[in-house]
């Protein structure tokens, strides 16, 4: 199943990130798919890709809000914010771990061999702070004589932003190279943080700060797809706690929303088939094991 | 497959296809798309 997972990871890659004509352009894609948004966190300013960032978009709609009600326009991010509540009421944090480009970066960064580190629990809070500050109220609250904003979170966070645009727009347009600054420094020391930080710990980003995750962590209990616990055919072994990535005890905090849905509980360590796919409330997977031994 | 159907996400997936639908119909996606075709540059950390 993991392998499974990471081709669908590597195809979700190459399918938001499919212009691959940007070297002759020398300019990032602007055909008409780049309406589609991408369900994990990718750069829409990346020269590769074909979808806009649902992050980076609601911030742009949310600081011009004021502007685009001046001028008699309702842009008011409804359009981003319903894409993004249909994917996360879908799929919570399924997307996370199988359709995120930079989630993919950070597990392979961990396969680095190298002494490993938990990540203290409290520190999993700090997203809902990013997500509430630095993508909704920073950019409506903070605005200029015009009544615009700034993108707080990519402007002076994002890693992924720097990883997948700021590095090859600045390779690929020599011009940009002169106007490089404190800002552009700020980034890449933040990427290089969380490239070590992300050998040594699991999914240091998706943990700590992605504001994506924090969004689609609040549908991941009540998601229409979702990891569900049989607790009769549960023996307690703990056996899911040992494998998994982001460190929760699965049959402790089921529809946790830091599980990421990779399904290495439930392929890789549960004996006892207690843990299952569940599709708006109808289980896939056969019954448990030790329910159908009691059960004889 | 058993089970009992979940009706909460039916509901909510409706309610944010009714934000998608509003923001469709107040022009959103011109203004989106206008967006991701061009370079921001300040969230690339430049500007």
């Amino acid at each position: 199943m993991q392998t499974i997972r990471k081709w669908v990871q590597a195809v979700w890659v190459f399918l938001i990130n499919g212009f691959w004509g940007f070297p002759i352009t020398g300019n990032l894609y602007q055909g008409p798919l780049k309406v589609i948004c991408s369900p994990g966190l990718n750069c829409y300013s990346c020269p590769a890709s074909t979808t806009y960032c649902p992050i980076g978009t609601l911030q742009q709609l949310l600081l011009s809000v004021r502007f685009s009600l001046e001028t008699g326009k309702y842009y008011l991010g409804l359009f981003v914010l319903g894409t993004m509540g249909m994917l996360g009421v879908s799929f919570g944090r399924f997307i996370c771990g199988w359709a995120c480009p930079f989630g993919l970066f950070q597990e392979l960064l961990y396969k680095i061999p190298s002494k490993k580190y938990s990540i203290p629990p409290s520190l999993n809070l700090l997203k809902y702070v990013f997500f509430i500050l630095f993508v909704i109220v920073l950019p409506l609250v903070f605005v200029d004589q015009f009544g615009l904003g700034k993108p707080w979170f990519c402007k002076y966070i994002c890693p992924a932003g720097t990883l997948e645009a700021g590095i090859p727009m600045v390779l690929l347009v020599p011009d940009l190279r002169s106007t490089l600054g404190v800002l552009y420094v700020n980034k890449i020391s933040i990427l290089i943080g969380f490239v070590l930080w992300s050998v040594f710990a699991s999914r240091p980003f998706c943990r700590t700060t992605c504001p994506l995750g924090a969004f689609y962590a609040i549908f991941n209990r009540i998601s229409l797809i979702k990891l569900v616990l049989d607790k009769d055919a549960c023996t307690n072994c703990k056996a899911c706690h040992k494998v998994c990535p982001v460190e929760i005890r699965f049959n402790e905090t089921q529809g946790s929303g830091e599980c990421i849905n990779c399904m290495k509980c439930m392929t890789d360590a549960c004996n006892f088939e207690a843990i299952h796919v569940s599709v708006a409330g109808y289980r896939l997977t056969k019954a448990g094991r030790k329910r159908l031994i009691d059960s004889q | 497959m058993k089970g009992k159907l979940r009706k909460t996400p039916l509901v909510l997936f409706g309610f944010f296809l009714l934000l998608w639908l509003i923001g469709l119909s107040l022009g959103e996606p011109t203004r989106v798309l206008e967006q991701a075709k061009s370079i921001c540059l300040q969230c690339i950390g430049i500007g």
